[in-house]
């Protein structure tokens, strides 16, 4: 599904190299989660297979089901499968949650030559998949994200994922600022979207969130580098003995 | 004390092919208008109202050519059921228009009435457009009493159940066109006033606007987009107790236009709000919104909401003032002047001003210029949305306050539909 190869990567506005060859495979219907210490470059993954500005490429690349990802503008990349759960969710005031979901929803449509969902079928659909996040009536109406508590702003960022339907879903940090039982449901949310056609990176600092979203796949990653790669077991290594061990023995 | 020798040759030049029309109650107004015009001068580039804005070519003698933009897009206000009175290149269009018969309201025209002995325009005309000349003087408006010979004349006595809608068509490329409009709004009577263009290749276009105690006037306008149009309007209003005066204005593309609004809060609990949309498009897109609203008694509201886009090097230009007399006291005065800047050529210069000499008063302003913001931008395309759409998304939410400042739905979805046209023509 996704395939990261040999990725290096520098910021383009000072020479700094935050990626240092990065390999890593995600396979359908698994969960993936990278683990790291702050400033192992975690999110910056993230950004650069999302596209965002800033990050140059220096060596190395990523594919999305055999398609060069990092060819492709950041809208050809959510049309082809994959999305982004932000770490901090953007406040857009002045654009409603629903419009904001309905185009993009379309929009992503359209980029495949499928038709547009009609306005009817899409209330029908964002109705339902709200109410399982506990999302209501008045936060879909709201601007985008304008007000919402941080659980609120990851809920909805999974509303966003569960109407997307996404191949290639990249969680970042998704579990910073929940309490436990906003976790709880967001987490809910992930397992429910969990299926043979799609795969998971679920990037997080912290082993509580793969407490709830049980993964396949751990890796460690430190310094722009995966360094070690196990069962589920290295996240409860990593919760007792923390980062420090790991990364000593891998040195 | 004279005009200086340059002043006094551009008011003779521009007011030597016109004529003072004669007799009737208005020929006091006139005359006296004249006299003001004489000892103000016409609008310099040295002015300091018109530091920001080039008056030369509302000043000149002909007005510069605009070509009549050929469309095939609707006309504006299509299908809103209204009482449509026609101005074509500024001459009244009987057979375009409709009878002006309508309950609620009593509408002539300048041209019927001017010559009359006696008529209850003549407690209005030239009368707020002289109030507005203090602190700053505003000639065009005192040219325009002085010659204009027509305009609608509106008595609104009760709540009739249609706006009137004044729409002006542009035939001619030198067209120059003046225009004066009473507005006169009785206790507790209610009337809409929608106005859509463009007028002229040259327009100058006065209202003089009178809301007795708790009447109301709503005044929703389209200025149309004839890319070299040039317009000088000056809206006067002077409201009454519990009265409410709501302005709303969209601009798309002109040449010039320079639009100035001057409201006297003169009975308490009133409530005025002004607001503007304009997008301009290119290097010689200039667009002026200069506002001056006075607070003179107590508890009353007033709100300026003006948002701008600007796109290939235009210009905005926001000139706001909010004043509060001293006896204003528990005034609610809020003032934003916002652009979008789309590129790094367009500009856009803002001077808001408050003055107040009450001591129990809410007065905020704001003024910012910006461009489309990066994290939002790159949150719709990773949701799957192209760029150019993304940006018009973000266009319309940046423009949205101002949007809300007309509240009739209908209408609103007709400026809307304006605006998504020119952002489609863009690309």
């Amino acid at each position: 599904m996704l395939k990261i190869e040999n990725l290096h990567v520098k910021l383009e506005e000072e020479d700094k190299q935050i990626l240092k060859g990065v390999n890593l495979e995600v396979e359908a219907g698994k969960v993936h989660a990278i683990m790291g210490p702050n400033g192992s470059g975690k999110s910056t993954l993230s950004y650069v297979l999302s596209g965002r500005d800033g990050y140059e490429v220096t060596e190395g690349g990523a594919t999305l089901e055999g398609e060069d990802l990092l060819e492709l503008e950041p809208e050809e990349r959510a049309a082809a499968g994959l999305f982004l759960a932000f770490q901090y969710p953007v406040e857009i005031p002045g654009v409603g949650n629903m419009t904001f979901l309905r185009t993009a929803l379309n929009a992503q449509r359209k980029a495949r030559g499928e038709e547009e969902m009609s306005a009817a079928d899409f209330l029908k659909l964002i109705r339902a998949k709200a109410k399982d996040l506990k999302i209501d009536a008045d936060m879909l109406k709201r601007p985008v994200n304008v007000g919402f508590s941080g659980g609120e702003k990851k809920r909805n960022e999974i509303l966003q994922m569960a109407m997307l339907e996404p191949k290639m879903c990249v969680l970042d940090e998704t579990d910073s600022g929940l309490d436990v039982d906003a976790m709880k449901l967001v987490s809910d949310g992930v397992n429910a979207l969990r299926a043979e056609g799609r795969g998971f990176l679920v990037i997080t600092h912290y082993q509580r969130l793969l407490d709830h979203i049980k993964p396949d796949v751990v890796h460690i990653m430190a310094d722009g580098k995966i360094v070690k790669t196990g069962g589920p077991e290295l996240a409860l290594e990593v919760e007792n003995n923390g980062y420090a061990d790991i990364l000593a023995e891998v040195a | 004390m004279g005009l200086p020798q340059e002043k006094l040759s551009a008011l003779e030049a521009r007011i030597a092919g016109l004529g003072l029309p004669q007799g009737g109650w208005s020929e006091a107004a006139r005359a006296d208008a004249l006299s003001r015009l004489n000892a103000a001068g016409l609008p310099g580039r040295r002015d300091e109202y018109w530091k920001y804005t080039r008056p030369d070519t509302l000043v000149q003698p002909e007005a510069p050519e605009a070509a009549v933009l050929v469309t095939d897009e609707a006309p504006m206000f299509d299908g809103v059921d209204r009482l449509k009175i026609v101005f074509v290149d500024g001459v009244f269009d009987a057979d375009a228009s409709d009878d002006l018969t309508l309950d609620g309201v009593r509408i002539e025209r300048l041209a019927e009435i001017a010559d009359r002995d006696i008529h209850w325009g003549r407690e209005l005309y030239g009368v707020l457009e002289t109030r507005g000349q203090d602190p700053v003087a505003r000639p065009l408006a005192t040219l325009n009493t002085a010659f204009t010979t027509d305009g609608v004349v509106i008595h609104v006595t009760g709540t009739p159940s249609k706006p009137i809608s004044l729409i002006y068509r542009h035939e001619d490329d030198r067209s120059d066109v003046m225009l004066h409009h009473l507005i006169k709004v009785d206790s507790g009577a209610e009337a809409t006033i929608l106005e859509n263009g463009p007028a002229a290749a040259r327009f100058n276009k006065v209202m003089e606007i009178d809301i007795a105690d708790g009447g109301a006037l709503h005044h929703v306008r389209s200025q149309g987009r004839d890319h070299d149009r040039r317009d000088a309007t000056f809206t006067f209003a002077r409201l009454g107790k519990e009265s409410e005066f709501r302005s709303f204005t969209m601009t798309v593309n002109g040449v010039l236009t320079r639009n100035e609004t001057v409201i006297e809060l003169l009975g308490d609990d009133a409530l005025a709000h002004v607001a503007g949309v304009c997008v301009g498009d290119g290097d010689n897109f200039h667009h002026d919104d200069t506002v001056f609203i006075t607070h003179d008694a107590v508890n009353c509201e007033s709100r300026q909401v003006f948002k701008k886009v600007l796109r290939n090097g235009a210009t905005g230009v926001f000139q706001g003032k909010i004043l509060v007399k001293p006896d204003a006291q528990k005034t609610d005065g809020y003032q934003i002047s916002q652009s979008l800047l789309l590129d790094d050529d367009s500009q856009f210069l803002a001077k808001p001003e408050l003055e107040i000499y009450a001591d129990d008063v809410a007065c905020s302003h704001g003024s910012t210029s910006g461009a489309i913001d990066e994290d939002q931008l790159f949150y719709l395309r990773a949701r799957g949305v192209p760029m150019d759409q993304a940006t018009d998304l973000l266009t319309l939410a940046f423009l949205a306050e101002a949007m809300e400042e007309l509240a009739d739905e209908t209408l609103a979805d007709h400026m809307l539909e304006r605006l998504e046209g020119w952002l489609s023509r863009r690309r």
